[in-house]
């Protein structure tokens, strides 16, 4: 284990072989302790103790017994966190290239030069990402309600009926619509700063040999990016898996639409809240942590393989 | 270096230990293990003093708990306001796990009394001689804190007998009269919709509370406890009379789709969209604060019957004080909550705006002619105490109705947005109910 934030370790002159090292490697200590101290803590041992609590099982009656990996077992055959995963996966099919898709349009028209009031553009884009995430959720369902929001507004002004957006055949949209209003600025954002590190000389060239627009974007500025692209990809999947926020607040206003168990990470909170099952909840958690792992796993190895 | 690789391990070990250590250990564990606590040594637990921490949401209870100060110095009452229903009984069930910061004295409602009092984490009032109070207290709220045993888990702080709320001005404008069947209800809703399409008799879009208490009213009794045998079953006479009338008000749309307690909610009962509500008595306090719009045109009238002769209510909400078998100072704990819900607070609490659950109160006259500006100067207590009065026998919550109410719209609420009938919701949600039943180690028979 070498330690290069250690200073003694760049020191050329020789010394006593035995104190040097020990002076050495304590200094390395002192500088990785902090650190160390903080990851073990806060990232470590709240793993180590959900994967603890998931060999328990806590009963109002009968109390905490030993149950090794029966909890493990029961996830697997869970039809409603089988369920849960399928909603969130058409979520993520359906959003995530939505999402991904304005925000590279909106990136390359930014990237342009082309067009007017670039930078309020920018930023009015970028806006809906500084909103929090609950106060976003709480704007648009008020929003889309259909008797005193701006749903119910629009059907009374112009006399037609639009659809509940919160009823169940809509809500997962409608959900969608919020997730992606609030990230595509974000999104954008990585795009365009990826745009920006393009040489000029590339588009020049390319200008010479009678590139169009088109061709340029084909040819230079999505190649180059691709990096980019995987990354907000990843990001994407793995915010998709852990979507939480929106339905937890919008429940309340559709409660028959938004079940307990409608996205994973919901289903745990319910399941630790609601039901006190603690044990069941961090074993759904650690499951469904490994499937996102795994999947975040596959986009990367696919989207490097494309880059090399 | 396979030393500081090793010291490495040993201190995230040590580390995580210290993290497990945190919520896995602490003992502290109170309660202690004497029986049969006589009123003197109740009096000696007040003479000598010591602090009591009372976890309890309920507002009325601040003054009551500054003159139990006043009256007997050298006792301190730590009111805590530890979250509204479910997050208190969150925070209280963590408590008990954990044997560590558990209150001396929690507020429970009725509906969640079984999860505490089955798996023997309260301690048994009848050693404190509370059997001796039963008469005090009207029936409903006495069932509720026996939960469904021959024992007293908790003293009564307030109740909810039924009666219909309805907004007189809009029945009044459509010429219709105020129902006292269901059935006349139905026909209320049909002609109210009719004459005016934006205006609907009640909304509900399925709350377990409102569901399970007419069920009651109707004569169902989907669950039966003995200890940790349970059963639970929806297909009764009475489950079938109301899922009858019900699933027409949801099949002709007659109930609003508002969610309760939201903003819309507030507005429709200002404005006229919503006529009625059929809830529990403590509801004139929240009338007068969030519709003061409508003051003047809301009335109080019995809960509409099941059968033309029926004169039958039911309770919705309501809860009680009980003491946490882990908490400390037994003694002076009882003292506090009889007190305050068979004791001089009582008064105080009225006073406040509560609603009892002692019989005396409900049938003082002073109670009883109690006019309120809001109901355009009506009796409405006189209403209220009747029911209250009415409410009809041996029903009992699940051990577990807290967990079973937050699945409830995931089952028969689906019963309010798809084709899915009220009947068949309710069986599902038997289904979840007996499923998670189990799993908790019940022994659940369908």
């Amino acid at each position: 284990m070498t330690t290069p934030l250690s200073p003694g370790a760049a020191a050329p002159r020789p010394a006593p072989p035995r104190a040097a090292r020990s002076r050495r490697s304590w200094t390395g200590w002192g500088f990785l302790g902090p650190f160390v101290a903080v990851f073990a803590l806060v990232f470590l041992a709240p793993i180590g103790y959900s994967l603890y609590l998931s060999l328990f099982r806590d009963r109002l009656i009968g109390g905490n017994t030993f149950v090794g990996l029966d909890n493990y077992r029961q996830a697997l055959g869970d039809e409603r966190f089988w369920a849960a995963l399928g909603r969130i996966s058409l979520f993520l099919a359906v959003q995530v290239p939505v999402m991904l898709g304005i925000a590279l349009l909106v990136a390359l028209a930014l990237d342009s030069g082309r067009l007017y009031g670039r930078d309020f553009f920018r930023v009015s884009i970028f806006l809906p990402y500084a909103v929090p995430a609950v106060v976003a959720t709480l704007m648009w369902g008020f929003m889309y309600g259909t008797r005193f929001g701006l749903v119910g507004d629009v059907n009374d002004a112009l006399g037609v009926s639009l659809p509940d957006p919160l009823s169940p055949g809509l809500v997962l949209a409608s959900i969608g619509n919020i997730v992606t209003w609030e990230f595509v600025g974000y999104n954008m954002l990585i795009f365009y700063a990826a745009l920006r590190v393009v040489p000029h000389s590339l588009y020049e060239a390319a200008q010479i040999d009678g590139a169009g627009q088109l061709r340029v974007i084909t040819a230079i500025k999505l190649p180059a990016i691709r990096g980019a692209l995987v990354i907000a990809t990843i990001f994407s999947v793995i915010g998709s898996f852990q979507l939480f926020n929106e339905p937890s607040i919008l429940q309340p206003l559709a409660p028959n639409a938004v079940t307990t168990d409608y996205t994973p990470n919901f289903y745990t909170y319910s399941l630790s809240f609601n039901g006190q099952q603690h044990n069941y909840s961090a074993t759904v958690a650690i499951v469904m942590g490994l499937i996102t792992m795994a999947i975040a796993y596959v986009v990367q190895l696919r989207g490097m393989r494309k880059g090399g | 270096m396979p030393k500081h690789s090793r010291r490495l391990l040993r201190g995230i070990g040590l580390v995580c230990a210290l993290a497990l250590g945190v919520t896995a250990c602490g003992d502290e564990s109170g309660g202690s293990g004497q029986k049969s606590v006589s009123q003197d040594d109740i009096r000696a637990a007040l003479e000598k003093g010591g602090t009591l921490t009372v976890w309890a949401w309920e507002p009325t209870l601040k003054q009551v708990a500054a003159d139990f100060e006043k009256k007997h110095p050298g006792v301190e009452v730590e009111l805590v306001n530890a979250g509204t229903n479910n997050d208190q009984y969150t925070a209280l069930q963590n408590a008990i796990s954990a044997k560590k910061g558990v209150p001396d004295v929690a507020q429970i409602e009725y509906y969640a009394m079984g999860q505490y009092a089955l798996t023997k984490q309260l301690t048994d009032l009848e050693d404190f001689g509370a059997g001796k109070l039963s008469a005090k207290f009207s029936p409903g709220p006495w069932q509720g804190v026996q939960a469904g045993t021959n024992r007293v888990h908790a003293l009564p702080m307030d109740s909810g007998p039924m009666a219909l709320f309805y907004n007189k001005k809009v029945f009044d404008k459509y010429g219709i009269e105020t129902p006292t069947t269901w059935a006349e209800y139905l026909d209320a809703a049909r002609d109210l919709h009719k004459a005016d399409p934006k205006a609907y008799i009640t909304a509900d879009t399925g709350d377990a509370g409102v569901t399970t208490s007419l069920l009651w009213q109707a004569g169902s009794r989907p669950y039966t406890v003995n200890g940790t045998k349970v059963g639970i079953d929806f297909s009764d006479e009475g489950a079938k009379t109301y899922t009858d009338t019900w699933q027409k008000l949801i099949d002709e749309k007659l109930l609003a789709p508002v969610n309760p307690w939201t903003d819309d909610w507030y507005k429709a009962l200002g404005d006229g969209t919503i006529a009625t509500l059929a809830t529990g008595a403590w509801m004139p306090a929240n009338l007068v604060s969030g519709v003061k719009e409508a003051a003047g045109d809301w009335r109080v009238a019995p809960l509409p019957q099941w059968s033309a002769d029926g004169r039958s209510s039911a309770e919705n909400g309501g809860s009680a004080l009980a003491l946490p078998e882990l908490g400390k100072n037994e003694a002076l704990a009882y003292a506090f909550v009889e007190y305050a819900s068979a004791g001089d607070g009582v008064a105080t609490r009225l006073e406040n705006g509560a609603f009892p659950a002692t019989t005396a109160d409900l049938q003082s006259t002073a109670f009883q002619d109690t006019a309120f500006d809001y109901f355009g100067g009506q009796k409405a207590n006189k209403i209220f105490a009747e029911s209250a009065a009415n409410v009809a026998d041996d029903w009992s919550y699940l051990p577990y109705q807290v967990y079973a109410n937050s699945i409830f719209n995931d089952t028969v609420g689906k019963a309010y947005v798809s084709g899915t009938t009220l009947a068949e919701g309710l069986k599902s949600w038997q289904q979840a109910s007996v499923d998670y039943g189990n799993k908790q180690g019940f022994t659940v028979a369908k």
